[in-house]
């Protein structure tokens, strides 16, 4: 019954999403507001339809309901409760009934928002919306349908990716969907503007929080990806460069550009061709990474889904970049800049060059991600391209933008003065230089960590030169400390949400720099009772036990942890057995600490607990990365605020 | 009227990339060959779960389809089964054994899925996993192809089609014993 419920709920969907653009778009044309009302009415049953999908999956999930293929494949008896409503997202079918949902509730909260405010953009935004939305329910028709059935009934289920199951994949999909779906918003609005002709300033305006709030979840996406990285995979990094990681981290390059790039079409009436086509192109890119994702076209530690779905998204991601670009392309008259570049030392500039470093960075990863298909195609040769590649073009242009990222904000427009060059920077140079330095006599070589300290304190202190400055200006007008800074946080919050976003970008600077250098790691093979020295910290191995959870078997291992300081502690490394896989899975254990983590890997034990192998790491600064990413998030929040707040 | 070219350059440069894209779809990351090509197949012998003794010594002369499966491997095992029992019906008459091998599963539901899908063909649990072992399995289906005079000739990972087993089998029954 499910199925078929299922598969109706969708058909429906997707006739409503094509009606609904249809009525939109040729109401745009003609101006009949009657069509606009049902295009609007389809958007809310769209949306209703979907939801009623997602709560059948859910139905289907939690009454293991094995007729549906969808619910076979992805969990089994023993599968927790809470995976099994996880489980929902935990492959391709399903994640596309979750980004449709959450396309739908987009999509009516611009109908909320703007039906009455920009009438003549208004319309062309649903239209596309509901036509961005109306694709993905064609995949979920054709190529990917989740409720599809299966015969005959499996008496239980394959059971979800061990991998899968664990805390971090309730958010971490969640979040990057937000990211990847609400870039959909600014796009929509730019198209709009395109089709109307009206390519100024006011696409960007309103869309501003848009892409603020999916520039923002994409970031959150992109860190819970590397904790869960971290402290399921058990090798003990965050970061691989694989194909699925470039794929989410491309789009967040080009809309760091965008961000920063709008500020100077706001400002100057400058770069509207480019900023047209950076939303354009981190669309394209959020297409792209599902299309990389889903297609199978590039190996990559995730696993892949294979099939027609391909076919449909590149035809789909061909549509938008050839579609979207053409129109561009029509409308390259009106997109003359009215302002010009004065001098090559002023904020527009070093905007530019923070763009061109980070569409470079967008396309050396994009590069090295469809290398492997290029050197096939060109040589016949298959390749992978790793880390190393990456790293070594990478890290010169992110150190450069943490330059930039502290001369940006401080320089003059038009063109800055000698005199306020030193003002603004003189010191906090110094203090960058001081800072590396003082590291580097306390025996610190590590050039990468040098540059980076150099530059961390560099942009800090140009922040907290900044914030002390407005400070004291505020005070004059009678505030104590405490209040004219939470008043100039408020007043001026897109500028000072900016400033903490850069923060915490600092901190995930320090995060990775002081993590690549700084951690260490070790393999033995130990007797039960005997210990092992690494950094400081002692680790004995105790004994193994085994138990059988609801979906797998389990051995755990039991370490003492001494570092001499402390007291000891227990740690409490396993490996989990699921029948439906080959390969047992590692159960990581850590202690997270400000400055290191102590980190256990259970590898090869003898099946009478008399010794095993453990892998100990001592990783340094990686929680650095989870803080900037708190800090991250309390910037954005700040930057969203309401522009209201501003003249209150 | 040079800007609007310009312009157009943009789309224009869209199309190379897409068609290194499109040629994606011609190629499999995942199709790696297997080291056993051509190499003696590794001798094993189980008990079917009917009961009767199954061993690769005992089938040489005819040229064996070896399949690996197991009753959770949804939807691969599912979708290749009824081409499995197609292929065998079609094939035994003509010097061709095909032999399945269940993999880490549970003896009820193995049976319920033979059951359900009527296989009639020599199938055997492989408790312990070592068959599956020494064939290099890495996931469920896998389906090994043996000549005549006992190597691995062909590997099919993932659900088998009718035409891959006939147009694969009807190769090595062309070969000479």
């Amino acid at each position: 019954m499910i199925p078929e419920l299922g598969y109706g709920a969708t058909v429906a969907a997707l006739v409503l999403a094509l009606w609904g653009a249809i009525a939109a778009a040729v109401s745009a044309r003609t101006g009949r507001a009657a069509l606009l009302r049902s295009g609007e009415r389809a958007a809310v049953g769209a949306w209703v339809l979907i939801t009623a999908c997602i709560a059948l999956m859910l139905y289907a999930f939690l009454t293991f309901d094995f007729s549906v293929r969808y619910v076979a494949i992805n969990t089994n008896r023993g599968t927790p409760f809470y995976y099994r409503i996880t489980a929902l997202w935990g492959a391709l079918e399903g994640s596309i009934v979750l980004w449709s949902w959450m396309l739908s509730i987009y999509t009516l909260i611009v109908v909320v928002q703007y039906r009455r405010r920009q009438p003549e953009l208004y319309p062309w935004v649903l239209a596309v919306m509901l036509g961005i939305l109306a694709f993905f329910l064609l995949v979920m028709t054709i190529p990917a349908p989740p409720f599809e059935r299966l015969t005959p009934i499996p008496a239980d289920g394959r059971g979800l990716n061990p991998l899968l199951q664990d805390s971090g994949m309730i958010t971490h999909p969640v979040a990057l969907y937000l990211g990847f779906t609400g870039f959909t918003v600014p796009f929509a609005f730019a198209m709009a503007a395109l089709i109307v002709g009206r390519t100024g300033e006011e696409w960007i305006t309103i869309t501003r929080r848009w892409t603020i709030i999916a520039w923002y979840f994409l970031a959150l996406g992109l860190l819970i990806g590397g904790w869960w990285s971290y402290h399921v995979l058990g090798w003990g990094g965050y970061w691989a460069w694989d194909p699925v990681e470039n794929a989410a981290f491309m789009p967040w390059l080009t809309a760091t550009a965008f961000l920063h790039s709008v500020m100077i079409q706001e400002r100057r009436r400058m770069l509207k061709l480019w900023n047209l086509s950076l939303i354009i192109l981190t669309f394209g890119l959020t297409i792209f990474g599902t299309f990389l994702t889903r297609s199978g076209i590039i190996g990559s530690v995730h696993s892949f889904t294979q099939g027609s779905i391909g076919i449909f998204f590149l035809g789909f991601l061909a549509l938008v970049l050839l579609g979207s670009f053409s129109l561009l392309a029509s409308r390259v008259e009106h997109l003359r800049a009215e302002g010009a570049l004065d001098s090559v030392v002023s904020r527009e500039s070093t905007f530019l060059l923070n763009n061109l470093f980070l569409v470079a960075a967008t396309f050396t990863v994009f590069f090295g991600t469809v290398f492997p298909l290029l050197s096939e195609a060109a040589r016949g040769v298959k390749v992978s391209v790793g880390a190393p590649f990456f790293n070594l073009v990478n890290i010169p242009v992110f150190l450069a933008l943490l330059f930039l990222m502290g001369v940006g904000p401080l320089i003059a427009w038009r063109r800055a003065s000698a005199e306020s060059l030193k003002r603004n920077f003189l010191k906090p140079v110094l203090a960058g230089l001081v800072a590396a330095a003082a590291l580097r006599a306390v025996g610190v070589g590590n050039g990468l960590v040098l540059a980076t300290m150099a530059l961390v304190v560099f942009v800090a202190g140009t922040i907290a030169l900044d914030l002390f400055r407005a400070v004291r200006a505020r005070r004059r007008t009678g505030d104590g400390w405490g209040d004219a800074t939470w008043g100039l946080l408020l007043r001026q919050n897109r500028r000072y949400g900016g400033f903490i976003v850069h923060l915490g970008i600092l901190v995930v600077a320090l995060g990775v720099a002081g993590s690549q250098a700084w951690s260490v790691q070790t393999e033995v093979t130990l007797d039960k009772g005997k210990s092992v020295e690494l950094a400081g910290y002692h680790v004995r191995f105790d004994g193994l036990s085994a138990s059988e959870e609801s979906n797998h078997a389990k051995v755990t291992g039991a370490f003492t942890i001494t570092n001499g300081r402390a007291g000891s502690d227990v740690l409490y490394p396993a490996k989990k057995f699921y029948p439906q896989d080959q390969n047992p899975i590692a159960a990581v254990d850590y202690r997270l600490g400000f400055f290191e983590d102590v980190y256990l890997v259970l590898g090869d034990f003898a099946t009478d607990g008399s010794h095993a192998t453990v892998k100990l790491q001592v990783n340094r600064m990686v929680s650095w990365l989870w803080l900037g990413g708190l800090v991250l998030t309390l910037g954005a929040a700040l930057a969203i605020l309401p522009e209201a707040r501003r003249t209150a | 009227m040079r800007a609007s070219r310009l312009g157009w350059a943009i789309p224009a440069a869209v199309v190379p990339v897409l068609m290194l894209l499109a040629y994606g779809f011609k190629t499999d990351p995942h199709e790696i060959p297997s080291p056993l090509l051509g190499r003696p197949a590794t001798a094993f012998s189980l008990t079917t779960f009917a009961g009767a003794p199954v061993s690769l010594e005992g089938l040489r002369g005819k040229v064996v389809m070896l399949n690996f499966w197991a009753s959770w491997c949804v939807p691969a095992c599912y979708d290749e089964a009824p081409a499995l029992e197609r292929t065998w019906r079609e094939y035994k008459d003509k010097g061709v054994v095909v032999v399945g091998v269940d993999i880490q599963d549970k003896e009820e539901a193995a049976r319920k899925f033979l059951a359900e899908f009527g296989h009639s063909f020599p199938n055997a649990p492989d408790p312990a996993g070592r068959v599956a072992v020494s064939y290099g399995v890495y996931g469920v289906p896998e389906t090994f192809f043996i000549d005549r005079k006992g190597r691995v000739r062909f590997k099919k990972v993932g659900p088998l089609s009718d035409e891959f087993a006939r147009q694969h089998l009807d190769a090595l029954l062309k070969e000479p014993s």
